[in-house]
């Protein structure tokens, strides 16, 4: 379950690994985007890091609200305000029921769609965190799972992002954004959260 | 100062700065309002710039111009925390930023505008 303790363990560990892959990230937005992802997220988590040692917090939606914020004003790409609508709609979404984690995730995964109007199949992050949300609610989130969703999307060929305007050459490489997104749901259950 | 102004976004800074200078010539009474590029100065968009652009513009009104993915994304966040009207537009970014400030300069109704706007929607 998530604890205020649990949700910041939990982010700094996908910080941990978004830094330590952030070559990777960019090299996949290399192929269908501006090359950017690894160095906007890794900027991104350097700041959350930094906002989530700089304060004693109360509430899990007290946490996920700075990282949130963090995320959206450092990101400086699309995952920005992706990652930061995903987090604020989490941080409400935990204020009402921290015991449901699924629902919790749900919350974020329909931030990110209202946001980018993406839907599954469009080649972005979406195809990650879609099914993830229903693994959890059927109590099956593995690795596994994360693995697959993220490898899914290298024959789809995008529809929303920069990688759209690529139109067919979209396909055949890996979303970076699922990526990225990959190492979130990894992480969750690396720290144990689930 | 007119009842609406203009605010442009781009992932590049020199873009923005660049049509702006377009713009006012044709547009000397429109507050011209501008975020390109992220926080550091390099390319993409900033959530920070876009809110300070909305902030900056003189009128309580605004019609907002875009570029690509992101610049909408962080514009509509700003729209959603400010207490100024924000109207999107989904158009060819030059040409509409253009066409909307030469008839807010000429004082043609907002209804007009978006008229005049409508054809060049792309995105
Ligand atoms: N409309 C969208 N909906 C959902 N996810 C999206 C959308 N657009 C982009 N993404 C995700 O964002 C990732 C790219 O993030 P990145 O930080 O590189 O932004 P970017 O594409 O460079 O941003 P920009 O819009 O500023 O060009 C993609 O791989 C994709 O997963
Ligand atoms: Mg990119």
């Amino acid at each position: 379950m998530l604890t205020v303790e649990s949700t910041i363990k939990w982010l700094n560990l996908f910080s941990e690994k978004v830094e330590k892959n952030k070559d990777y990230l960019s090299e996949l937005d290399q192929a269908i985007g501006d090359g950017d992802h690894g160095a906007n997220m890794a900027r991104g988590v350097a700041a959350m890091n930094e906002a989530l040692s700089n304060k004693s917090f109360d509430s899990i939606q007290d946490v996920l609200k700075t990282a949130a914020m963090a995320l959206l004003s450092k990101i400086g790409g699309a995952s920005g305000p992706l990652y930061g609508s995903a987090l604020i709609a989490m941080a409400k979404q935990a204020g009402e029921d921290r015991s449901d984690l699924a629902s919790i995730i749900q919350a974020g995964s329909d931030g990110i769609q209202k946001r980018g109007k993406a839907e599954p199949g469009d080649k972005t992050m979406v195809d990650v965190w879609v099914p993830v949300v229903n693994a959890l609610k059927n109590n099956k989130l593995s690795a596994d799972i994360i693995k697959k969703a993220v490898q899914d999307t290298e024959p789809l060929k995008a529809k929303k992002g920069r990688a759209s305007y690529l139109g067919d050459r979209s396909i055949g490489h890996i979303d970076p954004g699922s990526m990225s997104s990959g190492y979130l749901f990894e992480t969750l259950i690396e720290g144990d959260t689930l | 100062m007119s009842e609406y102004g203009v605010l442009l976004v781009s992932h590049v800074s020199e873009i923005v700065e660049g049509l702006t200078a377009l713009l006012k010539e044709v547009a000397s009474d429109v507050s011209i309002t501008s975020a390109g590029g992220t926080d550091d100065g390099g390319i993409g968009s900033s959530f920070d710039k876009v809110q300070a652009a909305v902030e900056a513009n003189q009128s309580g009104k605004i019609l907002a111009f875009y570029d690509l993915g992101s610049s909408k994304m962080n514009l509509e966040m700003v729209k959603e925390v400010t207490d100024k009207e924000i109207t999107l537009f989904d158009t060819a970014f030059i040409e509409s930023a253009y066409t909307a400030s030469a008839l807010l300069q000429a004082g043609v109704p907002i209804e007009e505008i978006k008229k005049q706007l409508e054809p060049l929607k792309i995105k």
